[in-house]
């Protein structure tokens, strides 16, 4: 199998440990990117469930929810993972996971460094058979083998 | 370059992040992206010659027209997209956190 990097960052915020994990789960609505949303509406906000097992989740504009993932290691305030469940095509699929890591490290009163690990993406690899299957039925080797069926069966 | 080194460049910009995920989810044509985004036609094939440069996106002739899809293959694709997406996610995230220690402060 192709082995995929994990995307792993790493940044230092000016805040204690415990405001930059409330930050990062309780306040991501305040930082999570506006314009990457699933829904056909316009995204209202994002929330995760301060819990194991909780959703990660967005509302959008009209009250439809779409999910993002799970919350997979609720550690606070120094370890959180998170699934991300979210295709190639940016669809909600319980069976695709992948997971996101946070670690947040104390260097001080106000100073924390925080690791951050996206991996499993080789996934998305693994997904892609199953990508060109679907790609195939829709277009192209669909019509054909359709037409080879008429054909064939006269 | 690497692969994922290209991939990684031709999501840098906004229109091209924005045309890939909008092929991540539908097959289309030049027209059809060019009619949802506030981009000229010939910008799109531009931006589309990009990412079809770091191999991200691939076409297909169908009868008159060309139709533009993320390329299956191209994991990569993906990663350098998440890459970029976390990077200005994060960034959010830390200014965010060191704002919340600022009003901390100042209302203590």
């Amino acid at each position: 199998m192709s082995t995929i990097e994990p995307v792993v960052k790493e940044l230092v915020v000016e805040a204690s440990q415990e405001r930059a994990f409330q930050v990062f789960t309780d306040g991501i609505d305040r930082w999570w990117p506006r314009e990457h949303h699933i829904g056909k509406s316009p995204m209202k906000r994002t929330l995760i469930e301060p819990k194991a097992g909780g959703r990660w989740y967005a509302v959008c504009q009209d009250d439809t929810e779409c999910d993002t993932g799970r919350v997979l290691v609720w550690e606070p305030p120094r370890r959180l993972v998170l699934s991300w469940q979210l295709t190639f095509k940016w669809e909600f699929d319980p069976n695709f996971v992948t997971e996101v890591e946070v670690n947040f490290t104390a260097q001080g009163p106000k100073r924390t460094l925080v690791r951050f690990e996206h991996r499993n993406l080789e996934r998305y690899g693994e997904a892609a058979p199953e990508l060109r299957k679907a790609i195939a039925a829709q277009d192209g080797w669909g019509k054909t083998l359709d037409e080879f069926k008429r054909v064939a069966e006269g | 370059m690497t692969n994922a080194s290209v991939g990684f460049a031709a999501l840098g910009d906004p229109t091209r992040r924005l045309i890939f995920e909008r092929l991540a989810r539908h097959p289309m044509s030049v027209g059809k992206l060019a009619a949802g985004l506030s981009v000229t036609r010939p910008a799109v094939s531009q931006h589309l010659r990009k990412l079809k440069e770091a191999a991200l996106v691939t076409e297909r002739q169908e009868g008159t027209r060309r139709i533009y899809r993320i390329d299956p293959r191209g994991v990569e694709a993906m990663r350098s997209y998440l890459d970029r997406f976390w990077d200005r996610a994060l960034a959010a995230f830390k200014e965010a956190a060191e704002r919340a220690e600022e009003e901390e402060e100042t209302s203590s």
